[in-house]
């Protein structure tokens, strides 16, 4: 591994190096008062100057007149609607004049698809997608389509949000690996590495600066303090063993009072992949498409059947959810679903904090602030 | 866009279209279509075990998840029974003869029948939901020197929910074979027990370590009957049962079909009950 440093208007070349490459490419940008990954052409569609403000139910973007372009921690999307698609065809069926079907599987053909900024968190969650939507019984042609020509860049998060606990889940804030370059933004540049063969290509054919022991020294500071910056954590997995225990604590339903059942935390989270199956006939009867489209545990048709629905109340929507999330991953995946990026927090309208939650049906103390 | 046939990676995942051969109306709520794959090569290649279930597909309707109740080796034509009772199976239950569906699976993991070989096999079913082991009960009898004595009690709810009482008739004269069937509510011409169906373990041939038990029905009913025959010395890795939830894909991917960690359409339909336990002791999983 070789650090280099460009500076500060070396992203443009980096973004053009990667348009040339043949990738779509996304980045973070301002849109619609939040950080989205949207195509970008040029760097300055990047959010430079600006910074999240985050709390339970709470999201703001200020100008701080930061010379950055990455001095915010997450917004309420990232990675999972580019491979798991919030809606999209499975199969088209055709009926001919006497009536028999045929089937139609979707393709893709899509160029392939670069990320530029994608948060430790991300990367961990990419690998929890992996590991539902490539490594089981049935591999989704759809997801490995999209995954097989991803390009990441990813950037260290220097700036953790109060509703950030990535350094608890192991996932954060600073990546491990998964990504094809790594950069840490300082004040007047980035340090860069690569982390695979097409990374190291894409490096190569930057105009780089070796690293200065300043600059060094400047990025393990900053990469700690990222660290030291965040407050709230999960309980531990030992603890977290015990949710499923825990079916019929009181404080489920505590929770539920305060709980809307609206499904925002399953859409923000990075992992959440459950989907339902759709149809949409033509009005006349001969074609159909048969889509899907993400769900959330919290509607009453997530656990329709037959006639009835087995998690009738928001107590038991609310438990589905926190005890797949934290516990049934493990024995399903190996691990918990949570990477810690918190926008199941902060995109809650009433504010519930899965860390807070969590610690109370396991009687932990969790160490939490603002 | 692309034909399907040329296509691995979309296996399980896009219909096959499959004609129905034979419309069977078994009650005014309950029906059997008899399929193939208008295909005839997909047809000869298609293979399924006793317990799984296909995703039917209705144009432009949708699809639901049904248990195969055919045998096996009947290389001619796979039945469903299905009874109408939602969006799908309505309209389902208005084809005839001659109309075309869709068809993925066979999807899940079936009954125990290697381990059932050579033993004892008690068959508990409850409400309507007997299809499921209907397949296992012809699996033995067309094998049936692979297998030791057969019991197979069946309950519903009203005497009139019972479906092919000829045949449980007709499997009560086979030797080796007993049959024991409860109604909740009976009716004159009922001539069977009147109560539930764990009530009928006492005239069961319950040999503990030689009956292996294969369950299917309401989870109450499962619950009820397996901590019953527990405590009557059967083993609990003796216990296996079909367990149901909302399947959208088949193939662990939508989600839908949870139940605690467990991808009902993957892990199950069928589970042993040490798998299972602490999940059917928690209402609302």
């Amino acid at each position: 591994m070789q650090r280099r440093f460009i500076p500060r208007q070396g992203l443009e070349p980096l973004i053009r190096q990667t348009l040339d490459a043949g990738y779509r490419l996304h980045a973070p940008q301002s849109t619609d008062g939040a950080i989205l990954y949207r195509p970008i052409h040029h760097s300055g569609q990047l959010p430079w100057g600006l910074h999240d403000h985050q709390a339970p139910g709470h999201y703001r973007l200020l100008d701080n007149g930061s010379p950055r372009a990455f001095a915010w921690a997450t917004g309420p999307q990232a990675l999972k609607p580019l491979l798991f698609r919030p809606s999209e065809p499975i199969w088209t069926l055709d009926l001919d004049s006497d009536g028999r079907p045929s089937f139609i599987g979707a393709a893709h053909t899509e160029a392939p698809l670069a990320l530029l900024g994608l948060r430790p968190c991300d990367l961990a969650a990419l690998a929890l997608q992996d590991a539902h939507f490539l490594h089981g019984p049935y591999p989704d042609p759809a997801y490995a389509a999209r995954r097989r020509g991803l390009l990441t860049i990813a950037v260290n998060c220097s700036h953790p949000a109060a509703t950030c606990f990535c350094a608890a889940t192991g996932d954060g804030p600073n990546a491990q690996g998964g990504y094809d370059l790594l950069l840490d933004e300082l004040d007047d540049g980035y340090l860069i590495e690569s982390g695979s063969a097409v990374g190291k290509t894409l490096l190569d054919r930057l105009d780089t600066l070796p690293a200065t022991d300043m600059q060094l020294e400047a990025m393990a500071t900053q990469r700690a303090s990222a660290v030291r910056a965040q407050q709230r954590k999960l309980p531990n997995a030992e603890q977290l063993a015990r949710l499923p225990a825990q079916h019929d604590h009181p404080h489920w339903a505590e929770v539920a009072e305060r709980c809307l059942a609206c499904g925002n935390c399953t859409a923000v989270c990075p992992t959440c992949f459950c989907h339902a199956h759709r149809e949409t006939p033509a009005l006349d009867g001969q074609s159909s498409v048969h889509s899907r489209e993400w769900d959330s545990c919290f509607t009453s048709g997530h656990s329709y059947l037959h006639g009835h629905v087995v998690h009738t109340t928001t107590r038991e929507r609310y438990r589905q959810w926190l005890t797949h999330k934290l516990a049934g991953w493990v024995e399903q995946y190996g691990r918990s679903g949570c990477v810690g990026c918190g926008r199941c927090i902060t995109w809650c309208p009433v504010g519930i904090d899965l860390t807070v939650e969590s610690a109370a049906l396991v009687d932990a103390n969790p160490a939490q602030g603002e | 866009m692309h034909a399907i046939d040329n296509a691995p990676d979309t296996a399980g995942l896009v219909p096959l279209a499959a004609e129905i051969i034979q419309f069977i109306q078994e009650t005014p709520s309950i029906f059997t279509l008899r399929l193939r794959f208008t295909d005839p090569a997909a047809h000869a290649a298609y293979r399924f075990a006793p317990g799984q279930f296909n995703m039917l597909y209705l144009p432009g309707v949708g699809e639901v998840p049904i248990s195969i109740v055919s045998d096996p080796q009947d290389e001619h034509l796979y039945d469903h029974t299905i009874r109408a009772v939602g969006r799908v199976t309505h309209a389902l239950a208005n084809l005839r003869e001659g109309s075309r569906i869709g068809v993925r699976g066979p999807f899940g993991r079936g009954w125990p029948l290697t381990e059932a070989q050579g033993r004892d096999v008690v068959i508990v079913t409850g409400g309507l939901g007997c299809a499921p082991v209907v397949s296992v009960i012809n699996y033995i009898l067309k094998r049936r020197a692979q297998f030791g004595h057969l019991t197979i009690m069946q309950g519903v709810r009203h005497a009139d929910d019972l479906i092919w009482r000829e045949r449980y008739e007709a499997w009560a004269e086979l030797p080796d074979t007993q049959v024991l069937l409860a109604a909740s509510d009976g009716s004159p011409i009922w001539p069977w027990h009147v109560g539930h169906v764990p009530d009928l373990f006492d005239q069961a041939r319950l040999t503990p370590g030689v009956s292996l038990v294969m369950m299917c029905g309401p989870e109450g009913m499962m619950r009820a009957a397996s901590g019953d025959l527990i405590a009557r010395g059967i083993p609990e890795r003796d216990l296996w049962m079909s367990m149901e939830r909302n399947m959208h894909c088949g193939m662990g991917l939508c989600g839908h079909c949870q139940m605690g960690p467990k991808f009902v359409c993957q892990d199950g339909p069928v589970f042993n009950y040490p798998e299972i336990k602490a999940l059917l002791a928690r209402k609302g999983v």
